[in-house]
């Protein structure tokens, strides 16, 4: 395997694209949004358990490729427990880590997302990382709805 | 490296030999082409995603660049030197297509931006006059979005509705569901000869038959047939027939669309501009000729002449022994994929051009397509604008891999040799 592709496809990625976590349905949500990726034919629901403000569980189901999978699942880790706009917040530094916008310095405060640095040099891949967290932002705008990539 | 093969007759479907068999040489048809002596990542080129587009001879390359650097001008109504040599090229480009596809005369050739349009264009004009509420229009369920599409928008304005005849588990065309929707109320049918998304060549001859049994006129959307065998227009006796240039290793921008003489005589214009009338006055206008009719504004004129370049290209090898090399490569990496473990090819008709679409045990396509653009081998994975026929196979998206003349075994080696690593690094 060549550099860049070790990169995008670290260990931790693959080990969540074998086994997502949080990937099932949450019986009582009351948060729901699917996000679709047209170009190819990605799809997945994320649900939210809001108490408040807060995010007080998150999963997710669907069909998808190895980054959207890991991504997702990843995302549904990080921002269990976490308030809206520290969630929106997340989702700003991840957004600039995967377009490679983001201060190098700041990668290490994303914790276990900074495995998807590697996508900042595949930027067609960039919608596979990014597809889960946009449909979550779009549950926290509370819209129950479909989102798409291509938005 | 050296391969060579001599087109064996029986491999030849029959009906097209269009003369003696060539021997193909694939270094030499390698030459023609500059692209594939690039590299990608340091590694050569593996371009297996023609389906999508195919890499352009420099013969195409040439007489695009000669046509803008010393002939080029608006085509018809010019009197000085260049606008006369342009429309000449231009005609002569169409001669060509219409040779290519053994149309019976040039003006049944209407040039169109590719095959979208090309059905665009008989689905507004056709579909507009003689479309009625309830009337039906016959299509497969595994036809491209593109000869889907444009139905649909029809059959919103005219209140007629769509049929699409089932397909078998293997990828081919259900007959007797085919029949079984042929109907009165059937105005047309609309069907590819081949898939662009698995392959299936279908028995267009035999679905011709049976709708002029009805006296329905069928269309042919022959984007993935003219690259890959020998088209006659007037022995499948289909009444329309599209197709793409840059497919065809040509230009991009520039497609045809056959329709027979009295079809197209009796459609409107889809159109209104310079080119397509014969008078015009304040209160109504009268229609030019064919092919002149459906050709409003300035038409493209170079990517025309490249076309006709690439039909030269092309003849000057031979349809059949291109076929015949592309069977080879079929076969062969029909093959070779079957050895890849968890792997699935997705459309297993008896009889295919050289398309090979599959999924991975855990892998998906795009991951896929990701890895292999590592190695420098390009295919293509998603949906292929064929949403419908994914539905039928239950598979959200596939890897595809689409062959050309210019590719080799050693080609389809390192592709298969991929895919094991593929499968081993998502294990």
């Amino acid at each position: 395997m060549m550099a860049g592709l070790g990169q995008l496809y670290q260990d931790l990625i693959l080990d969540h694209n074998r086994s997502p976590r949080n990937y099932r349905k949450i019986e009582n949500a009351n948060r729901r949004v699917e996000g679709n990726n047209p170009l190819c034919g990605d799809r997945l629901t994320v649900f939210l358990r809001m108490d408040g403000d807060s995010i007080e569980d998150a999963a997710f189901q669907g069909s998808g490729c190895a980054i959207s999978r890991a991504s997702a699942s990843l995302m549904t880790a990080a921002v269990k427990g976490k308030t809206r706009s520290e969630a929106e917040d997340l989702f700003d530094r991840f957004h600039r880590l995967v377009t490679g916008t983001l201060n190098p310095a700041d990668t290490q405060s994303l914790g276990k997302l900074a495995a998807f640095a590697g996508v900042a040099e595949f930027p067609v891949r960039i919608k596979c990382a990014s597809l889960s967290w946009h449909a979550l932002r779009a549950a926290l705008n509370q819209s129950n709805s479909v989102v798409s990539s291509e938005q | 490296m050296k391969l060579e093969t001599t087109a064996p007759a029986s491999d030849i479907r029959p009906g097209l030999v269009t003369g003696p068999p060539k021997r193909f040489d694939v270094e030499r048809v390698r030459g023609d082409f500059p692209i594939l002596g690039r590299r990608i990542r340091g590694r050569d080129l593996v371009y297996l995603d023609n389906a999508a587009t195919a890499q352009k001879p420099q013969a195409v390359i040439d007489a695009v660049t000669h046509f803008y650097a010393h002939e080029n001008a608006n085509v018809h109504r010019g009197v000085h030197y260049l606008s006369e040599r342009a429309t000449a090229a231009y005609d002569e480009a169409r001669q060509k297509a219409a040779q290519f596809i053994r149309a019976r005369h040039p003006h049944e050739v209407v040039f169109t931006r590719g095959t979208t349009d090309g059905i665009n264009l008989v689905a507004q004009s056709f579909g507009r006059s003689m479309l009625r509420a309830g009337d039906e229009i016959l299509i497969t369920g595994m036809e491209h979005h593109s000869n889907i599409v444009p139905w649909q928008l029809i059959c919103e304005q005219t209140g007629a509705v769509i049929r699409a005849a089932p397909v078998t588990d293997r990828g081919e065309l259900d007959l007797d569901g085919f029949q079984c929707l042929l109907n009165d109320r059937t105005r047309l049918v609309a069907v590819a000869q081949v898939s662009n998304a698995i392959g299936t060549l279908n028995p267009i001859k035999h679905v011709v038959a049976l709708a002029h049994e009805r006296s329905v006129p069928v269309l042919v959307d022959g984007a993935q047939a003219v690259p890959h065998l020998p088209v006659d227009v007037q022995d499948l006796d289909c009444d329309f027939f599209v197709f793409s240039g840059h497919k065809l290793f040509g230009p991009t921008g520039v497609g045809v669309l056959y329709g027979k003489e009295a079809l197209l005589e009796r459609m409107p214009p889809h159109q209104g501009g310079g080119g397509m009338i014969a008078t015009v006055s304040l209160e109504r206008s009268t229609w030019a000729p064919l092919p002149a009719k459906f050709e409003a504004g300035t038409p493209m004129v170079a990517e025309a002449i490249g076309l006709g370049a690439a039909v030269d290209y092309l003849s000057s090898i031979g349809l059949p022994a291109i076929a015949s090399w592309e069977k080879t490569l079929l076969d062969y990496a029909t093959e070779r994929l079957s050895g890849v473990e968890g792997l699935r090819i997705i459309g297993t008709a008896q009889h295919k051009a050289s398309i090979v679409s599959f999924v991975l045990d855990g892998v998906h396509p795009h991951d896929i397509g990701t890895v292999l653009d590592e190695d420098g081998i390009a295919i293509r994975a998603g949906h292929h604008c064929a949403q419908p026929l994914m539905q039928h196979f239950g598979v959200p998206a596939t890897a595809r891999a689409s062959f050309a003349l210019y590719n080799t075994p050693l080609e389809v080696d390192a592709f298969a040799a991929a895919l094991g690593t593929v499968a081993r690094m998502f294990r």
